[in-house]
């Protein structure tokens, strides 16, 4: 028999139906039914002019929206030729660095939700806010921050940063360890997500799974040491994977990347060069295509764009890492019970904004 | 004196100013019918059926006060503050809320069954009340096998489970109430089975001679300590907590089977689980915690500070534990609480052959 | 890492295919290719197969009024690098060879390319309406719906 999991629905991240069939408790298929919150992004750009875009591209995954507005500012400055200077590159670096710890730990937060462990989303909530509090010192906002520019950054990090940031990632790390306790130090939780939802390498590749999902099956790329972008491959981090391909190695890994990101801010930190933080970009795109990809928290996110000589883009695709790994979802998911879905679906991080724009 | 003698007093001075003002009306018939033996007999179990119930609502609304605060701490908030000294209060204003809301009944459910389901569940909840007493004075029943009572309407649950579940015409509330039922059936038996030790250490299954026995020897937490970890395990199964709770997980069946139950059906469901928490806290404190003994405070004010704490435990585990799936649930009640209650049977039977109890 | 560097890769699809394929390398880690419908799944087998370009990243719809292009973009673990494909569609036959039998990833972009612009995929496992409504009757993504505005 077909279950309707959704369209409204309290496990659901966002406005989606999951349809899985089940055989008594197994599930024997899947099929997942998106659409609801399709705002038709991609047409709405054709109608605006290249810094318009910006706030707009805020709201494609609001769940991580600094990724995604530096994606738009990166794929416009591919367009036009125009070279981004070295200060604006590493506080976008420190920004980005910023945005993945706070939009893993609302991750983790819903995470813990799913699988029944309330405390864990007031913790990680109360850990998210001192980041929110640096991004709004930075940025002015919480959620879209409307910061990068084509050609730069908005405005330069406000004095003192350097001294809040580095203290807030030293109680950050130690707070690291007391999640890691209460996640990993419950047998019920490792019960409940190891051996479960297990994605081969192979099936992952193929599919396009993308990011920390990729990265739990033990597969070794990412975006940031095999298609550098701003100034990533000048700063010393390492990959984290995860050999199991089951959801403990998809939350491992996203624990991994979080303490990487405090290594990362910190090394930037140290190089921060003195210097403009943004140059005037040209008005209009010349009439030829470009296309720019990062590492989304969630995977990997292109866009691509058409340019016809006016101050508008004629096409702007937007590829988003969750629209295809929910088309995975069903392999994920097969031979499984409906108990686990929570639990696999809470290891891909769910965002609808950009599944469906 | 007891508490038969303090309610018979109390029935037996209203009867007489009842029947004095018949007398003086002229209604001697009647008057004389009132005084009988039977009738003041009657009013008096009347009365403390009534007596026992407002202490049984009393207890479960500082229950859930005293829950929700502990949770808001364990999650580092304060939990119901505002309405009442310390929030004692909230819980009856979201009673009233509770009763103002509209009772929305789906159109294809079977009413009669839909009606019934909740009543034998709340009904054999609050008939645990009688057998509880609060002390050797303060009882209604003392039933000879007043273990085996309680138990025996602890079990009358799953039945309500499944009518309710089934009677709802929905697919999420009949695969909730399987699951429920399953668990309940499934973690009777280990419960029962670590009970048998105490049963036979104290040599009856009335309560009071199995209190009277622990205050003779020792508590019987100490000999039977494996069947005090069994009887809480499985005490938190019935009373279908976290970690337990899969059968009304809201991560994935939206309450359950109690889903389509609206209004003040839903608020005396919820308020039967509390009775049922209080019942299995009860029933701890009377065969393990050596129930209304100690040294100067009254007995009953004792019994309910150890099932306080006893209740204090329950809800640190559903602060910081998450769900266990269905299938592992019903694994462990099996292969592991079974085999554990058989070896504390064992050491029980060893324990009263030695005389040492 | 190991792999072949945009060079070879391009020099290996120009022997291959010797016709029906432009391609370049314009720049670090991109090679940008042209292809004819007719060709297309014989150089994806072909990327897929032999120069190992196992991930599909996008494949996108742009109406270019007079004709449509399907572009896609192949990205490659083994040799780190992305290559661009670009293929022209006449308006009045909007057909092209599906690439979802050999990448699972392009299925749902081509369902979605199917119901914004109106291009048809051949061979495509499952080609039914993915974002819009069912009820949708025209393709929103061509450019004769014009929304508000200029």
């Amino acid at each position: 028999m077909w279950i309707n999991m959704g369209p409204q629905h309290p496990m659901t991240h966002g406005l989606w139906n999951l349809r899985v069939k089940v055989d008594g408790e197994t599930i024997v298929d899947a099929e997942p039914v998106i659409g609801y919150l399709h705002r038709g992004w991609e047409k709405l750009t054709e109608n605006r002019v290249y810094p318009q875009i910006i706030p707009m591209s805020d709201r494609l995954c609001y769940g991580s929206s600094m990724t995604w507005s530096h994606l738009y500012c990166l794929t416009i400055e591919n367009l036009m030729g125009v070279q981004v200077p070295e200060r604006a590159e590493y506080i976008r670096v420190i920004v980005l660095e910023l945005q993945r710890i706070a939009s893993h730990l609302m991750w983790l937060a819903a995470y813990g939700t799913d699988l029944g462990l309330l405390t864990a989303f007031v913790y990680c909530m109360r850990e998210r806010e001192l980041f929110l509090d640096l991004l709004q010192g930075v940025t002015g906002a919480r959620m879209t921050y409307n910061y990068p520019r084509i050609g730069g950054v908005r405005n330069d990090l406000p004095p003192d940063f350097e001294r809040d940031c580095l203290r807030v990632l030293d109680y950050f790390e130690k707070k690291i360890d007391e999640y890691e306790e209460i996640f990993d130090g419950s047998d019920i939780f490792l019960m409940r997500t190891q051996d479960v939802g297990i994605l081969k390498p192979s099936d992952g590749v193929n599919l396009g799974v993308t990011g920390p999902a990729l990265r739990g099956s033990d597969v070794k790329i990412d975006l940031r040491k095999h298609d550098p972008y701003s100034v990533y491959d000048e700063l010393d981090w390492s990959i984290c994977t995860h050999p199991d391909c089951d959801c403990y190695a998809r939350y491992r890994v996203r624990m991994d990347e979080m303490r990487m990101s405090c290594h990362i801010v910190r090394e930037a930190f140290k190089k921060l060069p003195p210097g403009p933080f943004r140059v005037k970009a040209p008005r209009n795109g010349p009439r030829k295509t470009a296309f720019a990809r990062v590492e989304d928290p969630r995977g990997e996110a292109l866009m691509y764009v058409v340019g016809d000589g006016t101050d508008r883009p004629y096409r702007l695709k937007v590829r988003s890492p969750i629209f295809v790994i929910v088309s995975a979802v069903p392999v994920m998911l097969r031979g499984y019970k409906v108990a686990d879905v929570p639990s696999i679906m809470g290891s891909v991080d769910m965002c609808l904004g950009e599944t469906d724009r | 004196m007891d508490l038969y003698q303090f309610t018979e007093g109390i029935v037996t001075w209203l009867v007489n100013i009842v029947n004095w003002v018949l007398n003086w009306i002229g209604l001697h018939g009647l008057a004389n019918w009132l005084g009988g033996a039977d009738v003041v007999k009657f009013l008096t179990l009347l009365g403390e059926s009534v007596v026992l119930l407002l202490i049984g609502f009393i207890v479960a609304i500082t229950m859930i006060w005293q829950e929700r605060k502990t949770l808001g701490r364990l999650m580092d908030r304060r939990g119901a503050m505002v309405v009442g000294p310390a929030g004692y209060f909230q819980n009856i204003a979201d009673g009233l809320k509770t009763l103002l809301k509209e009772y929305i009944v789906p159109d294809k459910a079977d009413r009669t069954v839909y009606d019934w389901a909740p009543v034998i569940m709340i009904g054999s909840s609050i008939l645990l009340l009688v057998a509880i007493p609060l002390s050797d004075r303060f009882y209604m029943s003392n039933l000879d096998a007043g273990l085996l009572f309680i138990f025996a309407v602890f079990s009358i649950t799953p039945f309500a489970i499944l009518l309710g579940g089934w009677a709802s015409n929905n697919k999420y509330t009949l695969i909730g109430g399987m699951r429920s039922a399953a668990q309940l059936i499934s973690y009777e038996i280990p419960l029962l089975l670590s009970l048998v030790g105490v049963v036979l250490l104290a040599g009856s299954l009335n309560i009071a001679d199995i209190v009277n026995a622990q205050s003779d020897s020792t508590w019987f937490i100490i000999p039977q300590f494996i069947g005090f970890i069994v009887f809480m395990i499985t005490i938190v199964a019935e009373v279908e907590r976290i970690p337990f709770d899969l059968p009304e997980a809201e991560a994935e069946l939206v309450e359950g089977w109690w889903t389509e139950y609206g209004g003040m059906r839903f608020g005396l469901l919820m308020l039967a689980e509390y009775f049922r928490g209080y019942a299995g806290a009860a029933v701890a404190v009377l065969l393990f915690f050596g129930g209304w003994n100690g040294p100067f405070l009254p007995a009953e004010i004792w019994f309910m500070l150890k099932v306080f704490i006893v209740f204090f435990v329950f809800i640190w585990l559903r602060g910081s534990l998450t769900r266990v799936r269905i299938d592992q649930v019903l694994n462990i009640g099996w292969k592991r609480l079974l085999p554990l209650a058989m070896v504390n049977l064992v050491i029980a039977v060893a324990v009263k052959t030695l005389g040492w109890f | 890492m190991g792999g072949l560097t945009e060079e070879d890769v391009v020099e290996a699809v120009k022997k291959t295919l010797p016709e029906g394929v432009t391609i370049g390398v314009i720049g670090p880690r991109r090679i940008t290719a042209r292809s004819t419908r007719s060709v297309l799944f014989k150089l994806c087998e072909h990327l897929k197969n032999q120069l190992g370009f196992e991930h599909v990243s996008c494949v996108s719809g742009v109406d270019r009024l007079d004709h449509m292009e399907v572009v896609y973009h192949i990205s490659s673990y083994a040799n780190q690098c992305v290559i661009e494909i670009t293929v022209d569609i006449p308006n009045d036959n909007p057909e092209v060879d599906s690439i979802a039998p050999l990448w699972g990833g392009a299925n749902w972009h081509e369902r979605e390319a199917c119901e914004l612009f109106g291009i048809r995929f051949r061979n495509h496992p499952k080609m039914e309406r993915l974002l819009l409504p069912s009820d949708f009757t025209y393709y929103p993504f061509r450019k004769e719906i014009k929304l508000r505005g200029r």
